[in-house]
């Protein structure tokens, strides 16, 4: 805390300096945020390309024509890659993370704005080399996000895996480096940076799960790296870290002694915790409004602290229920599978502290508050489809198949999705001093959360049903031929989800500039970010440093004047 | 708008509830020793997730409308929580989640933890792009030695897997297209894989296990009805994962035996 004075510098002259390498959390956490949203509608229109694919396999596209099973695996690929690293790892933590951690702890900045500023400008050269790949002879990858030793370690195993695999992990190195420098970056700023009174016990749930988010990456993503290096060795210098001996359509590989399943292990330590990286600041944020927009405090507000960590600890020690049907010992998979089902405690902790937090509330359904209750929807949904795949027994029937993609695209991806949403209305009129068009965010809502579930809920019919993942066609085998109309009634759903996203981006951009003026503080909510102006100054607080009194979630205090009490306000609110 | 969102949770609920109910869209009909435990597992598992499912987001439906922002509304409860009921759904949950899994470990025990039975029809499988080869030992029940060296995918069948034919145990090996086994007896899996991983899925007998290049996989199930069934590849494996499939086909044992040797005798000709 005292370190604060040192960390200060000069408001940036000129462009260049305020708007592009600008050394500003707020600037470096909007272009995060406008990275990850270029990011999302280039990852939805592959997911729409791939929907539309599997319906209609020989339609003939506009510009891109037919969509030969080749490409549609590179966009299984890209479509994932994109969506977890450049959206659900992006926009939560480097967007908002990095936007609202220092304004909520009271700090003018992050504890290093070099390497805040390096960490977004190597996240974008990495994005660059990602999108690179669908522009090299063979186009992108074909490999799937997870990227399987051997198909993603051999140049001849299919088209896309010459260059353009090459350039898939190159960026992934890149990101997992500029994650380590925003994970360090977070971590010190959090521990070293908070206003007088600002104890780590007062801090908003937001600011803990950035935190534990920025933990969980710091130890994960070295992994990937390292693994992504490795996997560039056996791909162009001829060792064999992954690669056992072996032949590729007759032709002797050259590479032996390696073990496949070293490459799912590696990644799976990291791609396990990843899907807590991309979930935990939506758990942070939905409790943040939740508790706004109820007018209450969080239920249980140490029991959420406790829930995040044990979450992001027992993390690490899953890894393997991924790879039950892998050929790993069966053994091992009893530990794993325990673990995991222990995952669904602090989960059902968080879901029942949410229903409290509701609870004798008095709800105001603006915006925000819709997105979070949907989080929760989603939440219970996608997270009650964990406990199947934990039980290594019913992953016989159901790995690998569309009961997968049904269970996390609803918990990962879509309750993700609404975090950022949540957020994203939440924040706004912080961000740009204006607010958005209510209206439109209500339709936008509506449509959401009812055509996603309508896409991602069949996908567990499908999967009992025994549809694969990652099948370009439903017409070679006879068994699934029965479930192409269900997938056509998702391919539909899908448009109009992704049409009902064009909704919010013109909202977005229209309340920008168009928008009615927004107030300091116009959810009355209670966090330092809320005692500012609007935008907030370069150095956040305009030369004063907050200092706290209160807890983060001080709704309906009985005698107090109005129904919130601010972090700063002397007036105390007895301990809890 | 409480109502309204009350009323929307609760149609997602109920539609999303109804077809797993009216089992709409279902495991395939099962034919194997295993599909019992393993549907009976499942059904226990759906019927607690469902009904925390149900109660969950009727509640959240619920609460919604009924804890709405009103002029008539009392001030909101002032509570930080209730440490008491904290510690009753935790322990409630894990005892729950615990106790699920404790219910379905002997179901995989039983799966992955024994070896065949002696006496068990044996089989090696070979995945590669975008294929299943099935090769039985023959009367020798020795499998001859494959060398990578000496593949040739395009002339197909014993060529495709580089059997040596300088080794004897290689000459009474029989490799075909199909996979045909007899009923009511325990087939022994060895599962490989040639060039990238495949996964050996056969959704009417409940069994799934990944091939991996360099690893020779043991494992057994046992069908327990006569009929064709669908052999897919549950890992993604390259371009043509979608269309790598086959045929397995389980018989009488007379059926068998007589597929068998005509086969032997094909292959002595």
């Amino acid at each position: 805390m005292v370190a604060q004075e040192s960390h200060q510098h000069g408001a940036p002259q000129g462009f260049i300096r305020k708007w592009v390498f600008s050394l500003d959390h707020k600037v470096i956490g909007l272009q995060y945020y406008f990275l990850a949203l270029t990011a999302v509608f280039v990852g939805m229109f592959l997911s729409l390309l791939m929907r539309i694919h599997l319906i209609w396999p020989t339609a003939m596209l506009p510009l891109l024509g037919e969509i030969k099973p080749e490409t549609y695996l590179s966009l299984v690929t890209m479509h994932g890659t994109i969506m977890v690293f450049f959206v659900l790892t992006t926009a939560p933590q480097g967007g908002f993370g990095n936007y609202f951690l220092p304004i909520q702890i009271g700090a003018p900045d992050m504890a290093f704005p070099v390497l805040n500023m390096l960490s977004f400008w190597t996240t974008f050269l990495a994005y660059i080399v990602m999108l690179s790949a669908f522009f090299v002879v063979g186009g992108a990858p074909l490999h799937g996000w997870t990227g399987y030793a051997p198909l993603s370690a051999l140049q001849s195993s299919g088209p896309g895996e010459g260059l353009g695999a090459d350039l898939w992990i190159t960026s992934i190195a890149l990101f997992c480096i500029a994650s380590l420098m925003g994970a360090l970056n977070f971590i010190t700023t959090t521990l070293d940076m908070r206003a007088k009174g600002m104890t780590m016990w007062r801090m908003p749930l937001t600011c803990w799960s950035w935190f534990i988010t920025a933990i969980l990456g710091l130890l994960a993503f070295g992994v990937l790296l390292s693994a992504g290096i490795l996997l560039l060795m056996d791909r162009n210098i001829g060792t064999s870290f992954f690669l056992p001996l072996g032949t590729i359509n007759g032709q002797m590989t050259g590479h032996k002694g390696g073990s496949p399943l070293l490459w799912q292990h590696l990644f799976w330590f990291f791609g396990h915790p990843e899907v807590y990286i991309a979930i935990l600041p939506g758990m942070g944020v939905a409790s943040q409004v939740l508790s706004t927009f109820s007018r209450k405090p969080i239920f249980g507000y140490k029991a959420m602290v406790y829930a995040m960590l044990s979450i992001g600890l027992l993390g690490f020690m899953v890894w393997g229920h991924h790879m039950f049907m892998s050929g790993m010992s069966p053994y091992s998979a009893f530990a794993f599978s325990i673990m995991t089902m222990a995952i669904g405690v602090p989960s059902a902790i968080k879901t029942f502290n949410w229903l409290g937090t509701l609870h004798k509330a008095r709800i105001r359904f603006q915006s925000p508050m819709l997105f979070a209750i949907g989080f929760v929807s989603l939440f219970v949904s996608g997270g009650l489809s964990g406990p199947f795949l934990a039980q290594p027994a019913l992953d016989i029937p159901l790995h690998d198949t569309a009961f997968v993609p049904g269970h996390f695209h609803l918990i990962m991806g879509v309750a993700a999705i609404f975090g950022i949403f949540a957020a994203t209305y939440y924040w706004f009129p912080k961000m740009f001093g204006r607010m958005m068009d209510e209206k439109l965010a209500r339709i936008h809502f509506f449509l959401t959360l009812i055509g996603t579930y309508s896409v991602f809920m069949p996908m567990h019919y499908l999967g009992l049903a025994g549809q694969p993942r990652r099948y370009s066609q439903l017409t070679e085998l006879k068994y699934l031929h029965p479930l192409i109309g269900l997938n056509t009634f998702m391919t539909y759903a899908a448009i109009v989800t992704v049409a009902a996203q064009l909704i919010f981006l013109f909202n977005l951009f229209w309340s920008m500039f168009k928008g009615a003026k927004a107030s300091d503080n116009p959810w009355e909510a209670t966090t330092l970010e809320w005692t500012t102006a609007t935008p907030p100054p370069h150095d956040n607080f305009g030369g004063r440093t907050p200092v706290v009194h209160n807890g983060p979630y001080e709704y309906s205090v009985p005698g107090a004047p109005r129904d919130y009490v601010m972090q700063t306000d002397p007036a105390t609110v007895a301990a809890h | 708008m409480g109502l309204v969102l009350l009323c929307v949770i609760w149609l997602i609920t109920f539609v999303s509830t109804y077809f797993f109910v009216a089992k709409t869209w279902w495991f395939p009909h099962g034919a194997s020793a295993s599909t019992a435990a393993i549907d009976q597992q499942f059904t226990v598992t759906f019927i607690l997730m469902g009904v925390i499912f149900v109660a969950a987001q009727l509640a959240l439906g619920y609460f919604v409308w009924k804890y709405r922002d009103q002029p008539s509304a009392a001030r909101a409860d002032y509570s930080h929580g209730n440490l008491k009921l904290e510690i009753i759904w935790t322990t409630l949950t894990a005892i729950l989640f615990v106790g699920l899994n404790l219910m379905g470990s002997p179901i995989w025990a039983a799966e992955r933890f024994r070896p065949a039975v002696d006496g068990a029809t044996r089989v090696e499988v070979i995945g590669m792009q975008f294929a299943w080869y099935f090769r039985y030992p023959g009367p020798d029940g020795k499998f001859g030695i494959a060398r990578p060296e000496l593949e040739d995918p395009s002339a197909g069948g014993e060529a495709a897997l580089g059997l040596d034919p300088a080794d004897p145990a290689s000459k009474d090996d029989v490799v075909t297209g199909i996979m045909e086994v007899p009923v009511n007896r325990e087939v022994e899996v060895i599962l490989r894989a040639h060039d990238v991983i495949h996964s050996f899925f056969v959704p009417s007998m409940r069994f799934k296990q990944d091939a991996v290049p360099g690893l020779a996989i043991h494992m057994h199930f046992t069908p327990t009805e006569t009929g064709d069934f669908e052999i897919t590849c549950a890992e993604l494996c390259g371009l043509g994962h979608y269309k790598m499939h086959g045929i397995l086909k389980v018989v009488s044992q007379d059926e068998f035996d007589k597929w068998l040797a005509d086969r032997e005798a094909e292959k002595q000709q």
